[in-house]
């Protein structure tokens, strides 16, 4: 199937990717050829089959005991942020 | 003695233990061939010297005192996908460019518990996504046996530091072939764990049902020695498994007479590169010697290994990858107008083309509308794949073949069609798919160039596997040999 | 009868109070500096992962008994992807298709008495997002992550609502349910209690909903009621005036008593949920689920059920003394000193003491009369040392000065008189005193009675014994 120049657009958009305009084409193209490819699913029969979301069937989730292990760090957490100010963490205004 | 790359990882263990030399001259002399072999090969992103030679000579004092664990002094490298205490860790990605690790992965602190001396990180494709290296914001890393050629990926900086001899062994991740593909065309010994022995902590993440963590070594035996340290329960990753881990060392030298080996029927078929299929038949006559059996069994729902990574992998790492927003950490773009212009900038342009695709992939998989048909279906055949291997293992001890359809290609031979370079982990999806363990070993060469023997068992079967490389390689030199220019 | 029908669903969030937070061992107390209490994994660190707290599965197991709900034998967390600066993965841990708790229901009481069952289509653990700051930061928001990972329990209810009052009345039982369960602190100023509320307005007697829309982050039961009022005649206006309700989200504003389209937040919403693979399924087994149940205190409408039965009370005092466990234990309390008298305790605890609470704006935790103490008050009630109006003064004596009942009797002689021959010689002196009434009342001016009623417990400061005064002055005045 061909992806279409909006889709590409809205799924980056809903990615946040920005996308040149020259760099938009080669996506297109690619993408669209790896959905063809992976299109090869539909012709297998699933019907009856329950999905894998995990490679090890049968394990279920291990339960941590309700402890406070942790201790103020942000100082050092932050030292790798773009922007803060007295601990917090920046970006542009977001209007709600 | 400058000649410490010509011993085996566990030759230098021992020596190191039995103080015939210490682990700052061993130390010293691999970070000076990391150093002198770095313009050529590009196998590193950071070398991290002075601490090297610090935690050498801490080494050292424990070694005098008698306190020092199997590994103590042995320097590694670990693949830059695992985070690293107060060294910067970029996972091959301009995203990271500046990111120091503010805690070690789990990987790395069993390591260093063990003693081993961290000599740098090693370069790889971005995110761990690719199969040559050429997607790393570092530049692609070259193949030790022609530097035209790619190493493979996306642990190509770590199986070329091997093969080229500049570390003894070095981590690596494998999720869809990552480990296994690089050792075969780099010529050294790559472990692929079951899913859930080695915990994902700390190692940054592509695809959460698939990643794995692993160690690329010149032989079977050193990759038994080192992932006796790496593997065991890790309570801070819920998948973890809550298993002993077998003594992979000990296990060695049983013999295989009697071993039923699968060959896969599927592995043989149309896209194996003739010469290639001829080492991986003498590699099984060698196997036949040792006693063992071959039955070809089939796993009808193989082939289709590669598309059902190409949805479910893209649609987890494009979840996973969100967090690199630019407002924590990671590259921010400059002057940002507004929230989304932020996101959308520094996201475009942290990220190399193959990252933005496979997250664009993944965003549309998940999407409304085609979650049903591409990521449920994916999930669905996954778990066809699952049980032709279920099948399989019930009739065979483990299944062997060829790790990649052929040796190393040449740098940009790939790059302009993702499909035609996708196609490089047909034989080593599936593992990755069912959550098994498997391992490339050098078998031969086809010209100059290696080929790797695959080795695919059933769940927690590592010790089996490394017995099985390890008794070909008893009987074999392949692992033995480097590449000239690094001999 | 209205051409309208209302249909609202609410959404209530509970922050569960825990003490690590759901995925990571930071802590969840409120108040902390910013990002104190955001470790790695609460930031989304690279290479880290999340491991769920056990007691935060307890804690939705008992809400979910409590509702009588099936509890899921397995249940799965998922990522709801989008991108928000206080979401820091770019994912929220959520449970999409398989919740941890479905089809249960609570009843609430309408105004006219009646009981109406809720439906609770299900209740899920998730993960609380980060707080955004605007204030004092010019051009720029700040971001505090330490509300971040704090579990929370969504409880959606089924569109069963036909009112503002309705779903406030389900709100209010919710939130008395989530704290006789200790399993969330109910503090609504601190939004450990919120909801969002789905609206909708339909022609009376027709079957098909009416276009929603959600209203977000209503933090106050006054503020539930206004904005679902609001919203309500916002789309039957639209819909009068030709105009169509548009499915969105909408922001209930306080200050101007409205609601307003959030749409920057709606654009282009595909939250791509799927399952977390960095989490395995969760199983419960019947063992466990039954521990949890033996461990549920007894219930809001159990205990009321029991009030009415052992104590004779009325299904209203039952409904008020058990809306919170504190209060209902605090009267229990008082019943175990005085265990004849019940309904006394009860009119005194939601008499004097509620009054009383009210005025100094305290909780019953710290109430300036312990439970022993007023068991004392009512004991001299009962035993007819002091008569209930006498009750008043010795009450506020004990609230104000922190003494016990029979210290204020003793030291102000507030005794009632009970001895018949004290009583009659006082009223003896009453009717001497008053010969035009004591005429008057025999003439059939029966109201005077109270009159010398009034006269007699003037004269003994209010102590005598009413029930006897009143059968003395009736004798007497009879002649």
């Amino acid at each position: 199937m061909s992806l279409t120049r909006e889709q590409l657009a809205s799924i980056a958009a809903l990615a946040r990717l920005d996308i040149t305009a020259a760099e938009a084409p080669v996506y297109q193209a690619s993408l669209s050829s790896i959905l063809d490819f992976i299109g090869a699913l539909d012709a297998v029969d699933t019907a009856s089959v329950k999905p894998m979301a995990h490679p090890l069937p049968g394990l279920s989730q291990r339960l941590r005991p309700d402890e406070v292990t942790e201790t103020d760090h942000h100082e050092q957490y932050q030292q790798n942020a773009p922007q803060v100010a007295s601990g917090l963490y920046l970006v542009p205004k977001v209007i709600e | 003695m400058s000649s410490f790359h010509t011993l085996s990882l566990t030759e230098l263990a021992q020596g190191l233990r039995a103080r015939r030399f210490s682990s700052v001259e061993v130390t010293g002399s691999f970070l000076e061939r990391i150093e002198r072999h770095q313009g050529t090969l590009n196998a590193f992103i950071s070398i991290t010297r002075e601490a090297a030679l610090a935690q050498a000579a801490a080494a050292d004092r424990a070694l005098a005192q008698g306190t020092g664990g199997v590994l103590t002094g042995v320097p590694i490298a670990h693949k830059d996908i695992f985070c690293t205490e107060g060294v910067r860790t970029t996972c091959g990605s301009r995203m990271l460019d500046n990111f120091v690790s503010p805690y070690d992965a789990t990987v790395v602190s069993r390591l260093k518990a063990a003693g081993a001396v961290t000599l740098g990180k090693t370069n790889m494709d971005e995110f761990a996504m690719g199969s040559s290296n050429e997607t790393s914001f570092y530049g692609p890393v070259k193949n030790p046996w022609n530097t035209a050629l790619v190493p493979g990926g996306s642990s190509g900086g770590s199986a070329a530091a091997v093969a080229a001899r500049l570390a003894p062994a070095a981590t690596a991740t494998d999720t869809g072939g990552s480990i296994r593909q690089p050792a075969a065309l780099c010529g050294v010994t790559g472990v692929k764990p079951t899913y859930g022995r080695v915990s994902r902590y700390g190692m940054i993440a592509f695809a959460s049902s698939l990643d794995q963590g692993g160690i690329i070594c010149a032989s079977a035996a050193d990759a038994a020695l080192v992932l006796r340290e790496m593997a065991g329960f890790d309570p801070k990753d819920s998948t973890s498994v809550d298993a002993p881990v077998p003594d992979y060392v000990g296990e060695l030298g049983r013999p295989l007479k009697g071993l039923k080996i699968g060959l896969l029927k599927e592995f043989f078929e149309k896209g194996l590169d003739r010469a290639v299929e001829q080492r991986i038949r003498e590699a099984l006559a060698i196997y036949e010697e040792l006693g063992a059996q071959l039955t070809e069994v089939s796993l009808p729902h193989l082939p289709l290994s590669v598309p059902v990574y190409y949805v479910v992998a893209p649609a987890e790492c494009s979840s996973n990858l969100a967090r690199f927003d630019g407002v924590r950490f990671g590259h921010r773009c400059e002057n940002p107008r507004d929230l989304q212009d932020l996101y959308r900038r520094s996201r475009g342009e942290g990220f190399g083309p193959e990252v933005k695709r496979r997250i664009m992939t993944g965003t549309y998989v998940l999407s409304a509308g085609y979650y049903d048909a591409y990521y449920l279906k994916a999930q669905r055949v996954r778990a066809l794949i699952n049980e032709d291997f279920i099948r399989a293992f019930k009739s065979v001890d483990v299944l062997i073949g060829p790790t990649t359809p052929t040796p190393a290609f040449e740098l940009g031979a790939k790059t302009s069609d993702p499909i035609t370079m996708y196609l490089n982990d047909i034989y080593t999806i599936g593992a990755n798919l069912a959550g098994l363990p498997g391992a490339s070993i050098p078998c031969g060469f086809v010209g100059e160039l290696p080929v790797g023997l695959q080795v695919v068992g059933p769940h927690f079967s590592e010790a089996r596997v490394l017995q099985v490389a390890d008794a070909f390689q008893r009987q074999t030199d392949w692992h033995t040999r480097v590449p000239k220019a690094f001999a | 009868m209205s051409a309208w029908e209302t249909v609202i669903g609410l959404e209530i969030h509970a922050q569960l109070s825990t003490r690590s937070k759901i995925f990571s061992g930071s802590a969840t107390r409120y108040g902390a500096p910013p990002n104190a209490q955001a470790n790695l994994v609460d930031l989304g660190y690279p290479g880290v992962l999340p491991v769920l707290n056990a007691e935060a599965v307890r804690m939705a197991v008992k809400l979910g008994l409590a509702l009588g709900a099936k509890i899921a034998p397995h249940s799965v967390f998922a990522r709801k992807n989008y991108f928000y600066p206080d979401l820091p993965k770019g994912y929220q841990i959520s449970q999409y298709e398989l919740p941890i708790v479905a089809h249960g229901a609570l009843e609430i009481v309408l105004e006219d008495g009646s009981a109406k069952r809720i439906g609770v289509t299900r209740a899920h653990l998730e993960e609380d997002a980060g707080k955004s700051l605007h204030e004092g930061l010019p051009g720029v928001t700040g971001i505090d992550l330490n509300r971040a990972g704090t579990p929370l329990i969504e409880i959606v209810s089924e569109p069963d609502l036909r009112s503002a009052k309705e779903a406030v009345a389900y709100m209010k039982k919710v939130h008395t349910l989530v704290r006789y369960l200790e399993i969330c602190d109910g503090n609504m100023q601190e939004g450990s209690f919120r909801c969002d509320a789905n609206v909708s307005v339909r022609k009376s007697g027709a079957e098909k909903f009416g276009t929603r829309a959600e209203i977000k982050n209503l933090n106050s039961f006054r503020f539930v009621e206004r904005a679902i009022n609001y919203e309500v005649e916002r789309q039957i206006e639209l819909i009068e005036s030709g105009g169509k309700v548009v499915q969105e989200t909408r922001l209930y504003d306080p200050d101007k008593g409205e609601t307003r389209s959030m749409r920057s937040k709606e654009e282009a919403n595909d939250y791509r949920y799927f399952p977390d693979p960095d989490l395995l399924p969760v199983e419960l087994d019947a063992a466990f689920i039954d521990s949890v149940r033996k461990g549920l205190p007894e219930l809001p409408d159990q205990k009321a059920a029991r009030f009415v039965k052992d104590y004779g009370l009325s299904a209203y005092d039952a409904g008020v003394l058990t809306a919170s466990r504190e209060y209902a234990e605090y009267y229990e309390r008082v019943v175990s000193v005085v265990p004849e008298s019940p309904k006394l305790a009860a009119n005194l605890v939601t008499g004097e003491l509620a009054a009383a609470l009210n005025r100094d704006n305290l909780e019953i935790g710290a109430s300036r009369i312990d439970a022993g103490a007023l068991g004392g008050l009512v004991k001299r009630i009962a035993d007819a040392t002091i008569s209930g109006k006498i009750a008043k003064e010795v009450f506020e004596a004990m609230w104000t000065e922190g003494l016990r009942a029979d210290a204020v009797i003793e030291s102000r002689g507030l005794k009632q008189i009970t001895d018949s021959g004290a009583i009659e010689r006082v009223i003896d002196e009453v009717i001497a005193k008053n010969p035009g009434q004591l005429a008057d009342y025999r003439g059939g001016k029966d109201k005077l009675f109270g009159f010398f009623v009034g006269q007699v417990m003037k004269a003994t400061g209010g102590k005598a014994n009413p029930a006897q005064l009143n059968e003395l002055l009736k004798k007497k005045l009879a002649g």
